[in-house]
């Protein structure tokens, strides 16, 4: 059981840090698709970290210990939550540690160390760029806790292993209006928390319209180069808990090496489908304008708090 | 749905890869392998050569297949293409941007003007071609250049 239990927790770290540029390869590969091109091939991203981690490190002159810490963080603090968080099992060596508020704590804790590093650049778009971060974040983190607290009632616990498998258990839950409500909920705040459009835009050239870009533009080197790895491993990490959390289906909830190859290869499917709508979303629409983003923040925290409260009075109460 | 539409109709409207081009890959591209991020730097230009730029990443040219994209950074740069005459004015910022960039990294004149001072030689505000500002790895002829000679160029960049 054990070597099942730490090879899952292995296998769910790899997946994450291994999958996470094929993952944004294969979604600028879809959106390539859709605009006529022909586009780089879901191996791009790789490409683009090997070639940064052999250039020159530079530390900008006036940057301290926030700027060089901030990119092993972000890395370091998405691998502790990609073990954490059941993405291939449920029942792991820390899966009792898994709690919903250690892993919201965990992602919260690496948009601050970015967000210092962009303040402590000194320039304008550093500045600028983590303030709007902050903002986008202090109302995100409040979502991603409520959305899941909708689903943890009626588990009785915060731990998330417990939650999906519980799920897995009684499917028919996910779709009551406490679920779908739920689901509208994390997968908006899921958007702002990994800077996609509608909130930001990954791929743009205007710092006036940046917000994790302009936090980033003065890393260079293999810095950079976890800098966008751990960006894009947060990504595969939070739609990996979208899909464990409203799809449990097929993740490992024993101790068995065929139900771990199972959910491996299942988790994947669904990352990437996952990946292939939000693209295709994506190419549909536009970014909203920086001060109407609080109003659809609010309105997925409202979402999250209805399903709160459906989720109370519909079931947890009883 | 009007969108959806006009995906399905149009459908892939990049061109075939032409064939590689076969001069020599500069040294300091080796290291690239594959994959070149560019920042745009205009020193002076009449803006002809931005046109040309924008194309050779529109969806028909499609320099993002052969691995180079536009970063809003010179820090994330591996390309500089540098278009126009230095002017006055650009000259310590030219040399600036290119002093941000890590090493390994290379410097594209693009256009006739940013070659030999073109159309615009023996202005008064004119400081001088690229090269005599910043060392110059590769040269992209034409006033404008076409896309298809840009994105020539990167491939000889990445490699691909
Ligand atoms: S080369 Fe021609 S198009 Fe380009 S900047 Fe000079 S005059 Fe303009």
């Amino acid at each position: 059981m054990n070597a099942i239990g730490y090879v899952a927790v292995a296998g769910q770290v790899m997946a994450v840090v291994i999958g996470a540029p094929l993952l944004t390869g294969w979604m600028r590969q879809v959106r390539a698709r859709l605009e006529g091109r022909a586009g780089p091939g879901p191996l791009q991203p790789w490409r683009d970290v090997r070639k940064l981690l052999r250039k020159e490190p530079i530390t900008p002159v006036g940057t301290g210990p926030a700027f060089r810490a901030a990119p092993a963080l972000l890395v370091a603090t998405t691998v502790v939550a990609a073990a954490l968080v059941p993405l291939l099992s449920t029942d792991t060596p820390v899966s009792a540690h898994a709690d919903l508020i250690v892993v919201v704590a965990l992602i919260a804790l690496g948009t601050l160390a970015l967000a210092l590093a962009g303040l402590d650049t000194g320039t304008a778009f550093g500045g600028m760029g983590a303030s709007r971060e902050m903002t986008v974040a202090s109302l995100v983190e409040p979502t991603l806790l409520l959305s899941v607290f909708a689903l943890s009632i009626p588990a009785g616990t915060t731990n998330i292993p417990a939650i999906v498998s519980s799920a897995a258990h009684a499917p028919a839950r996910l779709a009551s209006p406490a679920g779908l409500l739920a689901i509208a909920a994390l997968a908006v705040a899921i958007l702002a928390e990994t800077g996609r459009i509608p909130v930001d835009n990954p791929s743009t050239h205007l710092e006036l319209t940046m917000i994790h870009e302009a936090m980033v533009l003065e890393y260079a080197g293999p810095d950079l180069a976890l800098v966008e790895l751990g960006a894009q491993m947060r990504l595969t990490l939070l739609l990996g808990l979208l899909s464990s959390l409203f799809a449990p289906w097929g993740i490992a909830t024993s101790a068995s090496w065929a139900a771990l190859a199972v959910a491996l290869a299942l988790l994947a499917a669904k990352v990437l489908l996952l990946g292939a709508v939000l693209a295709a979303a994506e190419v549909f629409w536009a970014k909203v304008r920086l001060f109407r983003v609080p109003e659809l923040l609010a309105g997925s925290f409202l979402l999250a708090l209805l399903a709160v409260t459906a989720s109370y009075f519909l079931n947890g109460a009883a | 749905m009007g969108l959806l539409r006009r995906i399905r109709t149009a459908g892939r409207v990049a061109e075939p890869a032409p064939p590689r081009p076969d001069e020599q890959v500069p040294q300091k591209a080796r290291q690239l392998a594959g994959s070149a991020q560019v920042r745009c730097v205009d020193a002076g230009s009449c803006n002809g050569c931005e046109i040309e730029i924008a194309a050779a990443f529109n969806p028909v040219y499609d320099a993002e297949r052969y691995g180079a994209r536009l970063v809003a950074s010179p820090r994330h740069a591996d390309v500089a293409l540098v278009t126009g005459p230095v002017t006055r004015n650009m000259a310590e910022p030219l040399r600036r941007t290119v002093a941000a960039m890590g090493e390994p990294r290379l410097v594209v004149a693009v256009g006739d003007c940013a070659i030999d001072c073109g159309e615009f030689a023996g202005g008064h505000g004119v400081e001088g071609a690229v090269a005599d500002v910043v060392p110059v790895d590769l040269t992209v002829p034409g006033c404008p250049p076409e896309p298809a000679a840009i994105v020539a160029a990167l491939r000889r960049v990445t490699g691909r």
